[in-house]
């Protein structure tokens, strides 16, 4: 089938098979390996993309679900060259280690962020928490996502 | 596999006519699943997430109706939910993750009717219906009824689940979910509880019902412990012989994530909760 979508701010048009998982179309086809797949069934939260705007598993959508949505990966956060707020406060805060959970990570905190703007980090653990991270010890991603929000909502809790 | 979108419930029944051996998807979070871990496709994958008539989510005066394609994440966000249907409310905040709850539905809950469906106790306590359609008509039909065990209900082959009808509680009631899990997120229950109260003149029990997860083939209700509470307090003393009657009542299994002895411990102390959280 051929299936129109956006992605990362580009209308794209791809021929696929209607039941492709939507991680094998974005890493196997559309070559963006950003995403990660780990467990395959929805706990880790590794492949987490934002679909129109909301945080969705790419190992729980098929292709098809895909048809006139608009879509995030990582690859579309930084622009003209420039880290995107959250992932320049997850460089600063150390809490990137080996980097497989990071992409997941970063794009949950987009869609923490959007529902809770000034959170609290009992909020942030609570909200990250289908994000599995197993060298940080997630104490730096919270500290990153509490300096993230600080910048975006530009509040000084 | 194929993959379609019917816009209407009468294109939905008719797809399904024409095409035997396909399932009907709402969030794909226990579906999508199952298909890779067994290997085994359908012939077609019948998405429901562009019905209109099915992403309905309506407060009415005596009832609140949830739509097949409402996702979890849209209930969490709902007033009347939190509110007046605050176990359910609660059970929702600690299922799955957020990614999965903005994928997951309610009747896809139902319909999956693990032991452990967060969900169901709480939909137990509130007396839910399920709305249930085919090309011949429509049933409704108590949760209670519908789920007859480990992942069982009576949905025929030709029906399709439509929505969970929940009747409004009367003011001043009040309600509560606890589930014991080995993590915070993700966790399939171990056990778990729901309860809804009403209190009467200095704070006596005048009505009481009361479900538990994860320690039977499907949620299990016990009449005699509700009428031991009934008229009672939420003191203490009368919670811990509360959690006898109750540990004496269900039936659990061992299994990878607990013993029986210690669901049956559990069960009994989760009623200890109430009397932390007890409202003056």
């Amino acid at each position: 089938m051929t299936l129109n979508f956006i992605l990362n701010g580009k209308n794209l048009s791809v021929e696929t098979s209607p039941d492709r998982r939507v991680v094998d179309l974005l890493r196997e086809d559309l070559g963006l390996s950003g995403t990660k797949e780990c467990c395959g069934s929805g706990e880790c939260g590794a492949c987490t993309i934002l679909v129109d705007g909301e945080s969705r598993l790419s190992c729980l959508m098929l292709a098809a679900q895909l048809e006139g949505r608009t879509l995030l990966t990582i690859e579309g956060l930084a622009s003209n060259g420039e880290l995107h707020v959250v992932q320049q406060a997850f460089v600063e805060h150390g809490a990137v280690q080996c980097g497989f959970c990071t992409p997941g990570m970063v794009l949950a905190t987009l869609d923490l962020l959007r529902r809770i703007p000034d959170p609290t980090r009992e909020e942030v653990r609570r909200e990250l928490s289908g994000n599995l991270c197993r060298c940080t010890g997630y104490q730096k991603i919270v500290d990153a996502v509490m300096a993230a929000a600080r910048t975006l909502h530009g509040g000084m809790s | 596999m194929d993959v379609l979108f019917p816009r209407t419930l009468e294109e939905l029944q008719k797809l399904r006519a024409e095409t035997p051996g396909g399932l009907v998807m709402e969030g794909g979070t226990d579906l999508l699943v199952k298909i890779r871990k067994t290997g085994q496709k359908p012939t077609a994958i019948f998405c429901i997430e562009r019905i209109a008539e099915l992403q309905r989510l309506d407060v009415l005066d005596d009832e609140i109706v949830i739509g097949a394609a409402v996702t979890l994440q849209q209930l969490l966000e709902c007033d009347t939910i939190k509110t007046e249907l605050t176990a359910l409310f609660e059970a929702l905040s600690v299922l799955a993750s957020p990614p999965v709850r903005h994928s997951a539905t309610l009747v896809g809950n139902v319909c999956t009717a693990s032991p452990a469906g967060d969900t169901l106790p709480p939909l137990y306590v509130f007396a839910a219906e399920v709305e249930i359609s085919n090309t011949s008509g429509r049933r409704r039909q108590s949760i209670a009824e519908f789920i007859t065990g480990p992942g069982k209900t009576t949905l025929q082959p030709d029906e399709i689940v439509t929505a969970v009808r929940v009747p409004r509680p009367v003011d001043g009631t009040h309600s509560v979910y606890y589930k014991v899990g080995k993590r915070k997120a993700m966790a399939i229950a171990v056990a778990s509880m729901a309860a809804r109260f009403e209190f009467g003149e200095a704070g006596a029990i005048k009505t009481i019902k009361m479900a538990w997860g994860s320690v039977g083939p499907t949620v299990v209700g016990a009449i005699g412990v509700e009428a031991y509470l009934a008229g009672g307090s939420l003191s203490v003393d009368c919670l811990r012989e509360a959690g006898r009657l109750a540990s004496a009542a269900v039936c659990p299994i061992d299994d990878v994530r607990a013993s029986a002895d210690y669901r049956r411990q559990v069960t009994g102390n989760l009623l200890l909760r109430l009397a932390r959280d007890k409202r003056d």
